[in-house]
């Protein structure tokens, strides 16, 4: 399927590029909706690999990537469940968003992540599933699932250890802040800057010099110097879950959605 | 080194640029939430802003609670 539009999100495919995008109001959250035509995007893209060098995630919202996990609805579908079968239910989410964002770590083309606006949580997650992010000067990043009690769970504490320092893996995680897109690149998760509104055209050019290269010898490259965390990746679900069961996280979703200030995202 | 007087009148500059507002129309007093009538995405916005024209990092937590320009500008002054 070269071309789809979906609820959330849509891709078309253009000589070997596939852009998806990812327009589901008011932030791009990602909840059962999203996942579901995510793993559609992902079944399709067995028969687009033998003709695609390169993926480009975008969003058509206006000022953000993704806020990341859908959390009224996370909040909704836990309060609606018997507490001892929540953890179950939290599992089974995240073992389909790890395997959509596992299929776009290892894909045989190369992924960039055109970010504009915020990028947080569940959104960077995806992000740092790519293989470049390519940001706005404006575009903030952070994990500021602490704030609730638990930590980022689609994949991101493996994947942002695999890609960069201690140090700024904890200053991001334990202080749950922002960080601007010029800082995301001096510590080495933004791969290159672009002027605001320019992130998705400077993707694009980007794309078409890497779509000159010999395919096989680029996923060899990839594959060499990006393996997936999959221990890590388990234990990440693992862990998730446990402390998904605390109570204070029920009572710090709660607080969270009801909250309507300006920083929602920090405690 | 800019004065707390300076980096005010740039931080009102900067708001009323960029929400197209008249020249002088804002005061170091204002609120600016109310002001601007920013929600939480433009929130982030303005501080990508302010820290890209000041050359800063102004880390949330510390403007967390501040809504009036001039405290704003003594946050990013301490950074400065």
């Amino acid at each position: 399927m070269k071309t789809f539009t979906g609820k959330t999100l849509r891709w078309g495919w253009h000589e070997g590029i596939i852009e998806l995008t990812l327009d589901h109001a008011p932030a791009n959250e990602i909840g059962t909706a999203m996942l579901a035509e995510l793993e559609k995007f992902v079944a399709a893209l067995g028969a687009l690999v033998p003709e695609t060098s390169v993926c480009i995630i975008a969003s058509a919202r206006k000022a953000v990537f993704s806020a990341g996990g859908d959390l009224r609805e996370l909040y909704a579908t836990a309060a609606a469940t018997p507490e001892k079968e929540r953890s179950a239910g939290v599992r089974a989410f995240l073992e389909r968003i790890h395997a959509v964002l596992n299929a776009l770590d290892g894909a045989p083309f190369v992924t960039i992540a055109a970010v504009h606006g915020a990028c947080l949580g569940g959104g960077l997650e995806l992000a740092l599933a790519c293989d470049m992010i390519i940001a706005d000067k404006m575009a903030r990043f952070a994990f500021p699932e602490l704030r609730l009690g638990f930590i980022p769970g689609f994949g991101g504490i493996p994947r942002l250890k695999r890609d960069l320092g201690n140090a700024f893996v904890r200053d991001l995680l334990f202080t749950g802040r922002t960080v601007n897109a010029t800082r995301a690149q001096s510590v080495g998760l933004v791969a290159q800057l672009a002027g605001e509104g320019e992130a998705l055209k400077i993707a694009r050019s980007t794309a078409a010099q890497i779509t000159k290269y010999d395919a096989v010898t680029r996923t060899a490259a990839k594959k060499f110097m990006k393996p997936i965390p999959h221990e890590e990746l388990r234990r990440e679900i693992d862990l998730f879950c446990e402390l998904f069961t605390r109570p204070a996280v029920m009572a710090a979703l709660k607080k969270f959605i009801e909250d309507s200030g300006p920083m929602p995202y920090l405690p | 080194m800019r004065t707390l007087e300076q980096t005010t009148q740039e931080v009102l500059d900067l708001a009323a640029k960029h929400f197209q507002l008249p020249a002088g129309s804002l005061a170091a007093g204002d609120d600016f939430f109310k002001k601007l009538g920013i929600d939480s995405l433009q929130t982030l916005e303005m501080l990508s802003r302010l820290e890209n024209h000041f050359g800063i990092e102004l880390p949330d937590y510390e403007v967390q609670g501040v809504s009036d320009f001039k405290t704003l500008a003594e946050r990013i002054q301490s950074r400065l």
